[in-house]
């Protein structure tokens, strides 16, 4: 609702996710506008800023190789010269770790949403689209439902081995129904305004209806999904390489770190403590902004 | 059809023998991108056991100001002015002021009955609710009076229906039930916002019928919103007639229909079809133009930008409401803000009276 | 509502079959001769025929499955490759340990997480709300093992106060059987409620902005009784549906919990048995989940059409 400065003039009808050229570049940048004005979506935007530069660039970043032992300096405490953060059981730089371990978190944290992505979204749509397929597709949510992520995980890893890939697979696996059923009920929303049912009308082709009405009004939901979607696929990761299903030894990941941490967390409770704060924050920054931009996007007004 | 003359002008001080005096409400939102003014220094008097219909197009303040008079507004509107019941001022009250009021004094009738009711509760454990909060009956009694009121509102089977979740009612019955569950404990004052408007014609008139029929029983003064001039020539004593958060007239029915003043009103009666007659949608769209949302309330006529009458005056000043304009041969009561008023009917208008 | 039930059964059965199907061929999938991969370390001839003839492996693929299908309805889930033992004597040792702690975790998590929802649902917009809104979000951030770790580190190891580890069933003494579980138990169910505590806050606002509770409002109703009687009986309705979906999250929590506090359940099951390759084992493990995860959604749908009335009670009027 927008207040007139002219106070004459007629105030504007509800737009209802209308691909109108004008006010769909309003409503971009209202959107922008309410993610700037809140502090916790800045904050948390730029943590994930920061995380994400940190993990392209790593191997430059990190101070050691994360794979470098030194014998004579194991479980030295953070502070000491050389290793800000300390060094862990077999003496690796605790910081080098930390860096490189993100970098994989955030890899199986994309690689899981975008396998739910690719899989989830067409079949969301077609569900929603096509009454003939609804059906089947429906049961095979329900099918994909019945196996959760770290049972699929342990059943991967039986098959074919644990892995980075397999973990990231797992969790993608275990995260395409919450897709389909978002795209699904998002396309029969939309299939049921006027713009499309006009154009469903007027001839035009379902894929063409699907891609040019659809899909795009569709973006922000799956945006908004895929925000909350990628911090829970980082949390599967440290659980499934904690356990030995994901990431093995040695490549660092912050899973394996708390794996090993567990046995000397007494002696040395940095090792246990820094991995789980950088899984924390990591999570939380990604859940914060999800919240913000289903706030910001929520025609209704902000919900926090 | 009883014609109080009333006064109505808002300077004009205490509407004595009112049970419900507003004077200047005036109500603003703050939302996200700015102030909305959405109801701007109305007055209005309602006396026992009449019928007050407002009337206007969607957006220009009927269910605020209805809301704001027992308080019922979210937190994000500011409120201003006075509402007096019985002489009780109810702006600023306290909350427990304010909910032994509601329900019991001023009750409301909403124009969804089927989302308006609880879908998980039955109708008799709805109606209980009020007596049970306001008037402390026991358990027997309770249903007794529940049964009594289902009854009274021309519902069949009323031992049956009392069971009843209302997914199992049809749309007519559900607002008879909302009107049992506002009459509950006999209030003074029924707030009926649109009650018919999601109903179907035939099913209208039977539940104004029944408004009619409490009026006349029991004395309850009652004010009915919509934007339905039908129903305001079907029910109502006196009119009242706001565009974008004013009154801009205010008269008995017959002297409304008769001799509309502003434009607004004018334009209103001619986009109607004849009033006696239920119309089904809102033909209050023919007049073209939109009720602006407001920031701040300008001091200008805010009609003039779909006035065919507006001059430099109009968009220079706020006409204020005024009720002395014998010289156009008015009844008493009736008062317009307007400031090129009609005047004498043409003589095509006068099909339009009822 | 009874077609709605049978429907919801026939889906559930359709869905079951379906999840049998899947872990059949899982194990078909494994590369190589599957005799080999069930007979773990005793590869001599005698054994392998043996396995082919207990699995039917020389026979067609549908046979295969019949017989597959057939053992289960026999309550026979294959004997471990490793220990000899049948599963199903397994599963009913590390069962009930597995289902006291997620049993207690539920109830724990819909205490801590309906009413922190509702208050932060009510408070809308005060500090209630954002101590409310901050510990969810935390709550769902946190990796609960991480917590476990720590919890462990500073509450059992460094003051006593709690065992780090090991299970102490229920029958045998009581007291010491909830002093080992509650730390687990906390642990799983702080997620949990993180979960379920947003899932109540949403449905109790989308209840609360409703018609009918503007009409109990102006019914003159007490707050408590807005939110107790009218928002919360509805928003509950949606929670329990979500809640189902969460079962998944349970039993993946409940593993590595279990893992944690060195708890003999179905977890530590599971994953010894992941690591010694123990493929029987592994099978059911998955089979015995999927099944439960369907039987549970089925029981929720009941439940659900018991406290919804739009269902229970059918027959929309004209
Ligand atoms: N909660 C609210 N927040 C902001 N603006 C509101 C709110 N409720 C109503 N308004 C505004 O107040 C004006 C009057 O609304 P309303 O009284 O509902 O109109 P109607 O005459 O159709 O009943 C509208 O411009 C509307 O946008
Ligand atoms: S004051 Fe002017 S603009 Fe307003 S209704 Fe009268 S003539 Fe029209
Ligand atoms: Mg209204």
């Amino acid at each position: 609702m927008s207040t007139t400065e002219a106070p004459l003039t007629p105030g504007p009808s509800v737009a209802d996710g209308d691909a109108d050229a004008p006010r769909e570049v309003g409503r971009r940048r209202r959107i922008v506008r309410r993610l700037i004005g809140n502090p916790l979506a800045v904050i948390s935007f730029a943590v994930l800023l920061v995380a994400v530069v940190v993990a392209v660039f790593a191997p430059w970043i990190a101070p050691y190789s994360p794979e470098q032992t030194d014998f004579a300096r194991t479980f030295a405490p953070p502070g000491t010269s050389g290793h800000l953060l300390g060094t862990d059981d077999l003496g690796r730089d605790v910081l080098s770790r930390l860096i490189l371990g993100s970098r994989a978190s955030l890899e199986v944290g994309l690689l899981a949403v975008a396998t739910a992505l690719v899989v989830g979204v067409p079949l969301g749509l077609a569900s929603g689209y096509f009454r003939s397929l609804d059906a089947v597709i429906s049961r095979f949510t329900d099918l994909l439902l019945a196996f959760p992520f770290l049972i699929l995980a342990v059943g991967l890893a039986a098959i074919r081995g644990a892995s980075l890939g397999n973990a990231a697979v797992a969790i993608g696996i275990a995260q395409i129904p919450g897709f389909i059923r978002l795209v699904r009920s998002e396309t029969l929303r939309l299939k049921s305004l006027d713009f499309v049912t006009a154009s469903i009308v007027d001839g035009a082709g379902d894929l063409w209806v699907l891609g040019k009405h659809v899909l795009p009004n569709a973006t922000s939901v799956i945006l908004v999904q895929a925000t909350v979607a990628i911090p829970a696929a980082i949390l599967g990761e440290a659980v499934l390489s904690f356990l030995g299903l994901g990431i093995q030894p040695p490549d660092p990941s912050l899973g394996t770190m708390l794996a090993t941490a567990q046995q000397f967390a007494a002696r040395a409770p940095w090792t246990a403590i820094l991995p789980g704060v950088t899984i924390m924050v990591l999570v939380l920054a990604f859940n914060i902004f999800g919240d913000s931009l289903r706030d910001a996007l929520d025609p209704k007004g902000s919900r926090s | 059809m009883t014609i109080t003359p009333l006064e109505v002008d808002h300077r004009s001080g205490s509407g004595s023998g009112s049970i419900l005096e507003v004077r200047d409400l005036t109500v603003t939102f703050t939302t996200e991108s700015g102030t909305v003014s959405a109801v701007d220094h109305i007055s209005l008097d309602l006396r026992e056991g009449e019928i007050v219909g407002i009337v206007g197009e969607s957006g220009c303040g009927k269910s605020v100001t209805a809301m704001s008079l027992s308080g019922l507004l979210p937190r994000s509107a500011r409120t201003a002015g006075s509402v007096r019941l019985h002489g009780t001022e109810l702006i600023g009250a306290k909350e427990p002021v304010l909910r032994a009021v509601r329900g019991r004094d001023i009750a409301y009738i909403f124009q969804e009955p089927m989302s308006s009711l609880n879908p998980v509760l039955t109708v008799g454990r709805q109606i209980s609710e009020v007596l049970q909060v306001h008037e402390r009956l026991s358990r027997k009694l309770t249903r007794d009076r529940v049964i009594e009121l289902l009854t009274l509102v021309g519902i069949p089977s009323p031992l049956q229906r009392i069971d009843n979740y209302p997914h199992q009612l049809s749309g007519g019955m559900r607002q008879r039930v909302m009107i049992a569950m506002a009459v509950a404990c006999d209030p003074k004052v029924l707030v009926a916002d649109e009650p018919t408007t999601a109903l179907d014609v035939t099913v209208q008139a039977g539940i104004l019928d029944i408004l009619r029929e409490l009026r006349d029983r029991l004395g309850t003064a009652i004010l009915i919103i919509t934007h339905d001039l039908g129903v305001i020539a079907d029910i109502a004593d006196r009119v009242v007639v706001m565009y974008a958060g004013r009154v801009v007239e205010s008269a008995p029915v017959d002297e409304l229909f008769a001799r509309p003043q502003h434009h607004y009103t004018a334009g209103l009666l001619a986009a109607s079809p004849a009033p006696g007659r239920h119309a089904g949608t809102d033909r209050l769209q023919e007049i073209p133009g939109l009720v602006p949302v407001l920031a701040v309330q300008p001091d200008a006529c805010t009609f003039a930008p779909r006035c065919p009458a507006a001059d430099a005056q109009c968009l220079g000043s706020a006409p204020p409401l005024t009720s002395d304009q014998n010289a156009l041969g008015l009844l008493p009561g009736h008062a317009f803000a307007c400031w090129h008023p009609c005047g004498k009917p043409p003589t095509s208008a006068k099909e339009l009276k009822p | 509502m009874r077609t709605y039930l049978l429907n919801r059964a026939w889906q559930s059965l359709l869905t079951l079959i379906l999840a049998t199907v899947v872990v059949f061929l899982g194990v078909r999938a494994l590369p190589g001769d599957p005799a080999l991969a069930l007979a773990g370390e005793d590869r001599s001839p005698e054994t392998l025929a043996a396995i082919r003839l207990q699995y039917g492996l020389d026979q067609s693929i549908p046979v295969q499955f019949g017989h597959f299908v057939n053992n289960i309805l026999h309550g026979d889930l294959g004997t471990s490759i490793r220990t000899g033992t049948p599963v199903s004597s397994m599963m009913r040792t590390a069962l009930p340990v597995t289902l006291q702690l997620a049993v207690f975790a539920i109830v724990l998590a819909t205490i801590v997480g309906v009413g922190a929802g509702v208050v932060a649902a009510a408070k809308r917009g005060r500090p209630a709300e954002w101590v409310a809104n901050g510990l969810a979000l935390i709550g769902l951030s946190v990796p609960h093992f991480w917590l476990g770790l720590v919890a462990i580190l500073y509450l059992a190891v460094a003051t006593g106060l709690f065992p780090a580890s090991g299970f102490v069933p229920f029958t045998e003494n009581p007291v010491e059987n909830l002093h080992h579980i509650l730390l687990p138990v906390v642990i799983l169910g702080t997620g949990l409620s993180a979960v379920i505590m947003r899932q109540t806050r949403s449905a109790t606002l989308d209840a609360l902005s409703a018609d009918y509770v503007r009409t109990a409002k102006a019914k003159g109703l007490r707050p408590s009784a807005v939110i107790g009687r009218h928002a919360l009986r509805n928003s509950l309705i949606v929670v329990v549906t979500i809640a189902g979906l969460q079962l998944g999250e349970l039993i993946s929590g409940a593993v590595v919990t279990e893992q944690i506090f060195g708890l003999p359940g179905f977890g530590k099951m599971t994953l010894d048995a992941v690591f010694q390759r123990d493929y029987p084992v592994i099978q059911a493990v998955v089979l015995v989940t999927a099944t439960a995860y369907i039987a549970i959604n089925f029981l929720v749908d009941l439940l659900y059409s018991l406290i919804d009335p739009r269902i229970r009670v059918g027959g929309e009027a004209a």
